[in-house]
């Protein structure tokens, strides 16, 4: 039951990038390269009208691990209260740039939302990937120093960052030079995820520049991840371990990479669609080799007197788990099915939509 | 540490709190306004839906906003109350997330921008869909909430978890429906007096004539209705409940310091003293409360004397007041309401203008009286998180220090000025333009 809890929460995760992932990056490649008011508008327009549907799925995910897994909530948004608050705060401020840009037509009110919008998707974005960064690199469980525990074995709290940036002092901060690789690859992913979704969404005239953008952004990212593992394997020397006794997860980091290919192709696709199914495969792949590189753990500890948060740790009882199971495939049935009418009545460009009001 | 979560939590929660009381009540007089549509084809209804679904939006989008810190803040702030309880009120919340707020949010868009494609009887359809998921946010959060005050289907474990053992007991606790049908009718209260204090500018400002009346109709009739079942027989259910399951919470909220020896005395005005442990000024009436409690005008009701200091509410003034407020204004908003019907019936309504004004500037109240609720809701299970069950000062985060807490709080403040301002200069913008404005 902790595994099919475990899959269905990754799963809807992984939702939740893909699908705000692409209105993210959209603010991404709107603050770097939409130059033109039509492709500005026409850019927020093709997050704003989708922003709150892909949301919720952060939302259903928030709410699915407080009941699947209440210790580790507890911990992890005890632990990183600070980004964490910082995050909901970029959150707010992206969705007002959002909803208040078109409602008042002069320019210097458009600029405010267009950088709030801009300014915050990017930082998000990198405040995903160095979350996920953390993760990776493991906390301090316990807060220990000098070999004793100052709280309960699985809370534990972090700093911004610390003098030295370093990923292997005793108690790294949030942001430190490993955490800040993974946000920039999360950063460099969303925004190919986010020129995709655009050239499948919109007529902007900087479509044929973005596909350029996308292949040089693409090989960064192909860079930056060979260089993040050479360094995630001396921050957290265990941490390819589970693909050398599970050869089979290995299925995970293939997806990934063959994301990463496909998208080296991105000026040669007939369909708009398959590039942005090649950045969602990367996203996927991404985040499900990450997990799987932890699996059951689903919050290292770096330190060798407090254990691991797994997912059974961290569980609740059986008979919560199975409860809510049922009414957790209903649900999940009727969230995909609202999202498909939602998705197939705007489908096409934006630009060739009638508002209808 | 306790103190600025306690106060982060209340401001976020209150702030919050303005948004969905609009929209759960709105959503049904949406509804009710393109069913007239349906039925009478008038075209007027069908402008009267869309304009009001305009302001359900710009509410919903600040509700979506505000409410995400909400369901974070349980992890970050009040770690430890999560790490206890997520296996129960986890179960809710993710329900409501679930089933209510994709509900909602998904239908709302496809009425903002589907009517052309859909056809009338569906558009109608997707309004109805919003007012079904708004109402089922409000079901699941009142379930939540319920179980903190008066938990059932529930176990302790040795480690001090509470543990599910009976789902559908969730559901059935006694707590949950009067809570849940006060909640609703009062934020219906809130909508009515929104529609009716537009509708009563309208025709003031001699501007949109033919809606303001429309509005002003509605707003009135839906008004008086909500305004009494908000009283009877919600509000009495609700006062038996706490009289019942949470004794020193009433006894501090009705202002009883001393029990007496027969019936109790309902306390209309007056302010506690703390110190000497009675009301200042009090002017009361003997035996009501007795009466309206129990049916009986001599049954003895227990006062703050007959409890020890660690069961009593921690801020009794600031409970009481909360609850009288709750209740004067309630009571006022019977009489506004019921004078307006009564001239609305005899056709004078539309120019009385004292009246009228009386109306257009009410609406903040219903706001404060529908808070003040809550407040007495959340004052009154202090010192609890779970009734009887948890302290509050058992939940915080233990990690978290108030330096940071306080560093927060401040960034809420900060933020959700600036989101107020933006809110009010666009519902004012919808406001101005009116119900036949077209485009976006």
């Amino acid at each position: 039951m902790e595994i099919f809890w475990y899959i269905i929460i990754a799963v809807v995760l992984i939702a939740f990038f893909i699908l705000d992932g692409y209105d993210f990056g959209a603010g991404i490649i709107h603050l770097f390269f939409a130059k033109k008011e039509e492709d500005k508008e026409v850019i927020t327009k093709s997050a704003g009208l989708f922003w709150d549907s892909n949301e919720v799925w952060l939302v259903a995910a928030g709410g699915m691990l407080f009941m699947a897994f209440p210790t580790f909530y507890a911990s992890v948004f005890s632990g990183f209260y600070l980004p964490l608050i910082i995050v909901l705060w970029l959150i707010v401020f992206r969705a007002i740039g959002l909803e208040f840009r078109g409602q008042f037509n002069y320019q210097m009110w458009k600029d405010i939302w267009d950088k709030s919008f801009g300014i915050s998707s990017l930082l998000l974005a990198l405040f995903f990937g160095i979350a996920l960064g953390n993760i990776a690199r493991g906390v301090n469980l316990g807060g220990v120093e000098n070999g004793t525990s100052t709280y309960e074995a699985h809370f534990f709290f972090l700093p911004l960052w610390n003098s030295s940036f370093s990923p292997l002092a005793e108690n790294p901060g949030v942001i430190d030079w490993f955490t800040i690789i993974i946000g920039l690859i999360a950063v460099i992913t969303l925004a190919i995820h986010g020129a995709n979704w655009i050239i499948l969404k919109t007529n902007a005239s900087i479509i044929e520049q973005l596909k350029s953008i996308i292949f040089k952004l693409n090989t960064t990212l192909l860079i930056l991840t060979i260089f993040s593992l050479i360094v995630w394997e001396i921050v957290n020397p265990n941490a390819l371990d589970n693909f050398v006794k599970k050869p089979y997860l290995i299925v995970f980091p293939i997806l990934y990479l063959t994301g990463i290919t496909g998208l080296f192709f991105v000026k040669k696709f007939k369909k708009e669609t398959t590039s942005f199914l090649f950045s969602s495969l990367v996203i996927f792949g991404g985040i499900s080799s990450s997990l799987a590189s932890m699996f059951p753990a689903i919050l290292p500890s770096s330190n060798n007197i407090n254990p691991s948060l797994t997912i059974y740790n961290t569980t609740t009882n059986a008979y919560g788990l199975s409860v809510a199971s049922y009414w957790g495939i209903v649900g999940l049935i009727l969230i995909v099915f609202y999202g498909i009418i939602q998705k197939r009545l705007r489908k096409g460009k934006i630009d060739q939509m009638d508002y209808g009001h | 540490m306790l103190f600025y979560d306690r106060l982060q939590f209340a401001f976020t929660i209150t702030f919050h709190y303005i948004f969905p009381q609009l929209t759960m009540g709105l959503s049904l007089i949406i509804v009710y306004f393109k069913w007239q549509f349906l039925r009478s084809k008038i075209e007027k209804y069908n402008h009267a839906a869309k304009f009001f679904m305009k302001i359900f939006a710009i509410n919903f989008t600040m509700g979506v906003v505000t409410g995400i810190p909400m369901e974070f803040q349980f992890g970050t702030n009040w770690a430890k109350f999560s790490e206890l309880t997520g296996s129960i009120i986890g179960q809710t919340l993710a329900m409501e997330g679930m089933f209510s707020f994709f509900l909602e949010s998904s239908f709302l868009a496809l009425f903002i921008f589907g009517e052309k494609l859909m056809g009338q009887k569906l558009h109608f359809l997707t309004g109805f869909l919003v007012f079904l998921g708004s109402w089922a946010s409000g079901y699941f959060i009142l379930a939540t909430n319920a179980w903190m005050q008066h938990p059932v289907g529930y176990e302790i474990l040795d480690n001090g978890k509470f543990v599910l053992e009976n789902f559908s007991e969730l559901f059935k606790n006694p707590w949950l429906i009067p809570a849940f049908l006060h909640n609703q009718v009062a934020s219906l209260v809130t909508s009515s007096f929104v529609v009716a204090s537009i509708g009563a500018f309208y025709i003031l400002r001699k501007k949109n004539l033919e809606y303001g009346q429309l509005f002003l109709k509605t707003g009135v009739v839906f008004g008086v209705v909500s305004s009494i079942l908000i009283v009877f027989p919600t509000g009495d259910w609700n006062a038996k409940n706490v009289a019942k399951y949470q004794p020193a919470a009433f006894a501090a909220m009705e202002g009883i310091f001393e029990t007496e020896t027969t019936g109790s005395e309902i306390v209309l005005v007056g302010q506690p003293n703390m110190v000497e442990k009675k009301l200042d000024n009090k002017i009361a009436v003997p035996n009501v409360l007795s009466f309206l409690t129990y049916q009986d005008w001599n049954k003895q009701i227990l006062g703050m004397d007959k409890f020890k200091k660690e069961e009593l509410p921690t801020n009794i003034p600031a409970l009481y007041y909360a609850y009288h407020i709750m209740v004067g204004l309630g009571t006022v908003f019977i009489g506004i309401m019921s004078l307006a019907a009564f001239f609305l019936w005899r056709k004078k309504l539309y120019r009385l203008k004292p009246l009228l004004w009386t109306i257009m500037f009410l609406v903040p109240f219903p706001y404060i009286a529908n808070i003040t609720g809550w407040y007495v809701a959340e004052l009154g299970r202090q010192p609890y998180l779970v009734y009887k069950l948890l302290k509050t000062t058992e939940g915080v985060s233990p990690t978290v220090s108030s330096g940071n807490t306080l560093f927060t709080l401040l960034g809420f403040v900060a933020l959700y000025m600036l989101l107020g301002l933006l809110f009010l200069v666009l519902v004012g913008k919808t406001i101005h333009q009116g119900p036949k404005h077209k485009t976006h």
